[in-house]
C-alpha cells in the first residue's frame, strides 16, 4: 500500500513534469531546434509566480494564466526577434545560441533575486485527501490537475484551430507550407511562444511542489531532455508517457534506493531506451 | 601560395606559430603567479578543446559529455596513485585505456543503433550525468566527500610524481597542448582525417564511396577520449582534489565545448584562440564584478559576449583573425 502511495505521488508530479516536457516537444517538433534554454525558462515562470504571490497574496495557480501569457509573449519574441535567424545553421551554433540566451537568464535572475532559495507559503501546503487507501497530497493534486487540463487545452488548440492546423502542416512539411502561402516566421514564433508558455505554466504548478532558485534551471532542462527522449521528440503523448514514466521512477528509487541516486535511474532509464528504440517509446522511426 | 620549408606549414603560419612559442615558452619569466594560474587555466581549455574538436569539428559528430573522459583520467590516474602509489604516468596509461575503451563503447553502441545528430549529443550529456552520479556513491575513491591526493610543497619540481609548481605545470601543459596542435595536423592530413571531414561533410555519400563509417567515427570519439583524459590526469594532480560533482559537471562538458566553437570548429589554432579569448574574458569579468559586487553580473556579461560573438562571427573568431594576418589556410 506503502508502494502505491508512492507511485500515485509520483505520477501526480510526473504529470507537471509532463507538461514541462511538452513545451521542448513542440519547440523541436516543429522548429527543429533543441531549446537548451527549457529549464531557464520553466525557473523564469516560478519566478514570476513567485514575484506574484509576493506582490498581490496570489496562489501561484491563480497567477498561472498571466504567468502562461507572458512567457507566451517572452518566447514569440526570442523566436521572431533571434533565435529565427539560426534555424538553418548548424548544431553547434544553435547551441550556442542558447547557451548564451540560458546563460543571460539565469544571471538576471541572479541579479534579481540572488542565489538563495525561494518558496510561497501556502496555506493547503500540508493537506491531503484520503480516497481509499490512497493518501494524496493537495498541492500535487492541484498541480497534477493543472498540468492535465494544460495538456488538453494544447491538445485541442493543435487538433481544432486554424493555427493549430497550420503550425502541424508546418511541421509535417515547411517547404509545402510556405508553397501553400503560410506565415512560416509567424508561426514558428507562435510555436516557440506556445513551448514557453507550457513549461511557464508547469513553473507555476512546479512552485506548489519545490523551492526556487536560479541553478536549478540546467537540472530541469536535463529532466526535460531525458523526458522528451524517452516519450519520442516530437511526439506530444509521448512527451506525456515520459513525465509520468520518470515521476514515477524518481518517486520509486528515491524511496526503495536512496534520493541522491534518483535521476541516476532517469538518465539510465534514458540510456537504455535510446540503445533500444532511439525514436523513443512512441516515437514514429 | 608562399611554402617555407618550416613544419611543412605556409610561410606565415610557420613565423606566427614560432612567435607563439617563444612568446610562450618566456611568459612565466615576466609575470606574476597569478597570471601563471590563468595561463594554466586557459591550457587545460585549450588542451581539452582540441581533444574535443577532433570528433566534433573534424569527424562532425556533436558530443557534449566530455568532462566525463576528464573525470575518467582523472580519477583513474589519481586513485592508483593514492591507493597504491601507482606513478601518475604509469596512471595515465591506465586512464587513456579506460577512457577510450568508455569512449569506444558508448560510440559504437550509439552509431550501432543509428543514434545520430541531437540524439548522439543528449546520449553523451546521459553518460556523463549517469557517471558522476555513480562516483558520488563510489566508496573506493571517496564518494561524494571527495579524493584528495597528499599535497606535498608547491615548491617542488618532481617530475616523476608530478608534484610541483604551477610553472612546472604550466609548462607540462604547454607541452602537452604542442603536442595537441601537432596530433590534430597530422591526423588531419592523413587518410583518416580526409574520411572524418567526408563524414562531416556527407555521411551518407562518404559511405557510398566505400568509407567504413562506424568504424572511423567510433575511432574519432575513442581518441577523443583518450586524448581528454590525458588532461584529466594533468587537472588531478595540479588540482589535488577531486569531486565527482566538479570534475563531471556538465558545466565543465559545456566550458570545453566553448571555445573551439568560439576559436572556429574544425580549424587547427581554433581551440587555442578560443581558451585565451573565453578565459580571459571570464577573468575580466570576475575582477569587473568583484568592484561592483552584484550577483551574476559576471554571467550575464559572459553570456553576452557570447550571443555578440555568435551573431557576429558565428564560424568563429580563428578564421576572421588568419584573413587578416594574412595567414593561408593549412593547404590539406
Amino acid at each position: 500500500m506503502l508502494y502505491l502511495n508512492i507511485i500515485v505521488a509520483g505520477l501526480l508530479t510526473g504529470a507537471v513534469y509532463g507538461l514541462m516536457a511538452l513545451g521542448l516537444s513542440v519547440i523541436f517538433g516543429v522548429i527543429r531546434v533543441v531549446n537548451f534554454a527549457h529549464g531557464e525558462m520553466m525557473v523564469v515562470g516560478m519566478y514570476a509566480a513567485y514575484l506574484i504571490a509576493v506582490e498581490t497574496g496570489l496562489d501561484p495557480i491563480a497567477a498561472l494564466p498571466l504567468v502562461t501569457a507572458g512567457l507566451f509573449l517572452f518566447g514569440y519574441i526570442l523566436q521572431r526577434g533571434l533565435i529565427n535567424r539560426y534555424i538553418a545553421r548548424p548544431e553547434h551554433e544553435q547551441f550556442l545560441l542558447l547557451l548564451a540566451v540560458a546563460t543571460i537568464i539565469t544571471a538576471s535572475l541572479l541579479m534579481g533575486f540572488g542565489p538563495d532559495a525561494r518558496n510561497v507559503q501556502l496555506d493547503y501546503a500540508y493537506d491531503s485527501f484520503q480516497l481509499g487507501p490512497l493518501l494524496l497530497d493537495k498541492v500535487r493534486v492541484l498541480a497534477a490537475l493543472g498540468a492535465v487540463l494544460g495538456v488538453a487545452a494544447l491538445w485541442a488548440f493543435f487538433k481544432l484551430t486554424r493555427t493549430g492546423k497550420a503550425i502541424r502542416a508546418c511541421a509535417d512539411n515547411q517547404f509545402g507550407a510556405e508553397v501553400v502561402g503560410l506565415d512560416v516566421k509567424r508561426l514558428y514564433a507562435v510555436t516557440f511562444g506556445i513551448g514557453a508558455a507550457c513549461v511557464g505554466a508547469a513553473g507555476c504548478l512546479m512552485l506548489l511542489l519545490i523551492d526556487v532558485q536560479p541553478y536549478i534551471a540546467t537540472d530541469y532542462t536535463l529532466l526535460a531532455f531525458i523526458i522528451v527522449i524517452l516519450g519520442g521528440l516530437g511526439s506530444m503523448p509521448g512527451a506525456l508517457l515520459g513525465g509520468l514514466l520518470v515521476g514515477v521512477s524518481e518517486a520509486l528509487s528515491g524511496f526503495v534506493v536512496d534520493p541522491s541516486l534518483k535521476s541516476a535511474f532517469s538518465f539510465a532509464l534514458l540510456i537504455l531506451v535510446l540503445l533500444v528504440r532511439p525514436q523513443g517509446l512512441l516515437g514514429r522511426a | 601560395m608562399t611554402r617555407g620549408g618550416l613544419l611543412g606549414l605556409p610561410y606565415r603560419a610557420a613565423v606566427a606559430l614560432v612567435l607563439f612559442v617563444a612568446v610562450m615558452l618566456a611568459l612565466p619569466l615576466f609575470v606574476s603567479g597569478y597570471i601563471v594560474s590563468v595561463l594554466v587555466v586557459i591550457l587545460f581549455a585549450a588542451y581539452f578543446g582540441q581533444a574535443w574538436n577532433i570528433v566534433t569539428g573534424f569527424a562532425g559528430q556533436l558530443s557534449l559529455g566530455h568532462a566525463l573522459y576528464v573525470g575518467l583520467g582523472a580519477y583513474t590516474s589519481a586513485a592508483l596513485f593514492s591507493h597504491w602509489g601507482v606513478p601518475p604516468w604509469i596512471g595515465m596509461l591506465a586512464g587513456i585505456v579506460v577512457a577510450g575503451t568508455t569512449g569506444a563503447i558508448i560510440a559504437a553502441l550509439s552509431f550501432r543503433f543509428r543514434v545520430g545528430g541531437v540524439y548522439f549529443a543528449l546520449l553523451t550529456i546521459a553518460f556523463a550525468e549517469f557517471t558522476r552520479i555513480l562516483f558520488g556513491h563510489f566508496n573506493w575513491v571517496g564518494a561524494s566527500s571527495g579524493l584528495f591526493l597528499p599535497v606535498s610543497s608547491r615548491a617542488g619540481f618532481d617530475l616523476l610524481r608530478l608534484r610541483g609548481s604551477p610553472v612546472m605545470f604550466y609548462y607540462l601543459l604547454l607541452a602537452l597542448t604542442l603536442g595537441g596542435l601537432a596530433l590534430s595536423h597530422h591526423l588531419l592530413r592523413r587518410r583518416i582525417g580526409y574520411y572524418w571531414q567526408a563524414i562531416r561533410e556527407d555521411e551518407e555519400a562518404a559511405q557510398a564511396l566505400g568509407i567504413d563509417v562506424f568504424r572511423y567515427k567510433v575511432a574519432a570519439m575513442a581518441l577523443s577520449a583518450a586524448m581528454t583524459s590525458v588532461g584529466g590526469a594533468f587537472l588531478a594532480f595540479y588540482e589535488n582534489n577531486l569531486y565527482p560533482d566538479t570534475v563531471f559537471a556538465i558545466g565543465r562538458s559545456i566550458e570545453i565545448i566553448t571555445a573551439p566553437i568560439i576559436g572556429g570548429l574544425g580549424t587547427l589554432f581554433g581551440p587555442i584562440l578560443g581558451a585565451f579569448v573565453l578565459t580571459t574574458l571570464g577573468e575580466a569579468m570576475t575582477s569587473l564584478s568583484s568592484d561592483f559586487a552584484i550577483n551574476g553580473l559576471k554571467q550575464w556579461c559572459y553570456g553576452a559576449a557570447l550571443l555578440l560573438i555568435v551573431a557576429l562571427q558565428p564560424a568563429g573568431l580563428w578564421p576572421w583573425l588568419r584573413a587578416r594576418l594574412g595567414i593561408a589556410e593549412v593547404r590539406r
